[in-house]
């Protein structure tokens, strides 16, 4: 058959397009168990690092065992709804009005992680962010990316942007504000703030959105009084 | 004779500097951009472009003799991609978090102008092995400037290099200040225009009249 022949041109590239399809998707279907298992370990050092503890990823499951005492979901009304938290899809479950919480206990204090998701400039952000049990002030967070700019949008997942979160406040004489991502010196002095990222303005304003809109969903639970000493929530 | 015969070596070293990808083909211009704002991954997107130009000159050099020619171009697209997304999803299994500083990566070396430009003009009418030899040349050639540009712009822009701080506090403190204009990309085409000046003014056979 000749090389330039509609024939051999079809053959080749459907022959090319089969053979390509089953590779790839032999190699995703063999390492599909690698790969999840590896998500969960990034998730569990994600939730971990909210509350400043990196550990490397083959002691993730342990550390996350040992501190995380509970997950739980809560509804719109700050009610506790049953759930596993971890494994569930925080995009998903934020459009069902069911917003994930995860209960750490550090040195015998109780903190709240909270589980945030938003758009970024390329693609999805989210991040944890940890409170004290006095559900306003921050104790620490992490943000994660899919496809953010390497060196402007990527440096949110840096502690040199997420450090500053710790000792903010949720709350304002009882008023929920969020806190703000803001151009140095561009605060309004209406909420607590942090620094943005130079160059990386889409993102920067995309998790100062992010924070806004997911912790205002979780303003019920955090106002809620059912609370108990050792931190369980009253169903 | 060596292990490379002396045309095996102009195609293995031209593409360092008398016939590089960047500063005298124009090629691969955009991710040269995107990519250097910081020396790190400039780093690692000069490994992954070498390695991903050297093993798709491969295939391609070997399939070239039953390659339809209306279909060509297709045809290299699909291997570049498919040998990119395989790399991927190994790193994803094996080397998680090298895979979640690639991941950004992947689309751009997909489209990256090298790859294309050295599939359609070399491999196509070359021997594997010289193929490979200028897949890694060429790579290489581009990632060379990368590192150049990721070096001048992680300095000036932000005073660290590898994420480590190198301009002393006391410079801050007599009143420096980290040039933020350097981390936007317009100012790479400033440091790549600079790169192709100094390398011009060196090599008088590449000035054009």
């Amino acid at each position: 058959m000749k090389r330039d022949s509609n024939a051999y041109t079809v053959i080749y590239a459907s022959v090319m397009v089969v053979a390509v399809a089953v590779m790839l998707a032999f190699t995703s279907q063999s390492l599909q168990s690698l790969q999840k298992a590896n998500e969960d370990n990034d998730k569990r050092r994600q939730i971990l690092r909210s509350i400043h503890i990196d550990v490397p990823a083959n002691e993730a499951e342990d550390a996350y065992k040992k501190l995380i005492n509970d997950a739980f979901f809560v509804d719109d009304a700050g009610e506790k709804t049953e759930g596993d938290a971890f494994a569930a899809d925080a995009i998903k479950t934020f459009a069902e009005g069911k917003y994930p919480v995860f209960v750490a206990n550090v040195k015998g204090q109780t903190k709240y992680i909270m589980a945030l998701q938003g758009s970024g400039l390329w693609g999805p952000i989210w991040g944890y962010i940890a409170i004290d049990d006095d559900r306003n002030t921050v104790f620490g967070a992490d943000f994660s990316h899919t496809g953010e700019t390497p060196g402007l949008g990527a440096e949110i997942a840096t502690t040199y942007f997420s450090a500053p979160f710790a000792g903010k406040h949720l709350f304002r004489n009882g008023r929920f504000c969020s806190i703000a991502v803001v151009k140095p010196g561009k605060q309004d002095g209406e909420q607590d703030y942090v620094d943005g990222i130079s160059g990386g303005t889409i993102t920067s304003s995309a998790v100062n959105r992010m924070l806004f809109d997911c912790l205002s969903a979780y303003v019920a639970f955090l106002t809620s009084n059912e609370i108990k000493e050792d931190g369980a929530v009253d169903k | 004779m060596g292990l490379l015969t002396s045309k095996q070596k102009e195609i293995l070293l031209g593409p360092l500097s008398k016939n590089n990808p960047v500063v005298v083909q124009m090629l691969g211009i955009c991710s040269a951009l995107a990519v250097t704002s910081k020396l790190e991954p400039a780093i690692v997107m000069g490994i992954s472009v070498t390695v991903v130009v050297a093993f798709a000159n491969v295939i391609i050099s070997l399939l070239r003799n039953t390659i339809p020619n209306r279909i060509r171009i297709i045809v290299q697209l699909v291997v570049a991609a498919a040998l990119v997304t395989i790399v991927s999803e190994v790193l994803k299994a094996f080397a998680f978090e090298v895979n979640k500083q690639l991941s950004v990566f992947v689309g751009l070396i997909i489209t990256n102008c090298i790859l294309m430009g050295r599939l359609e003009a070399f491999a196509l009418a070359n021997r594997p092995w010289d193929s490979f030899l200028d897949g890694i040349g060429n790579g290489l050639g581009y990632g060379i400037i990368l590192v150049l540009i990721g070096f001048f712009r992680e300095l000036f822009g932000s005073g660290s290099l590898l994420g480590i701080k190198v301009v002393p506090q006391v410079f801050y403190d007599w009143g420096y200040v980290d040039n933020g204009l350097v981390i936007l990309p317009p100012m790479a085409l400033f440091i790549v225009a600079t790169i192709i000046w100094v390398h011009r003014s060196r090599n008088k056979e590449l000035q054009e009249n």
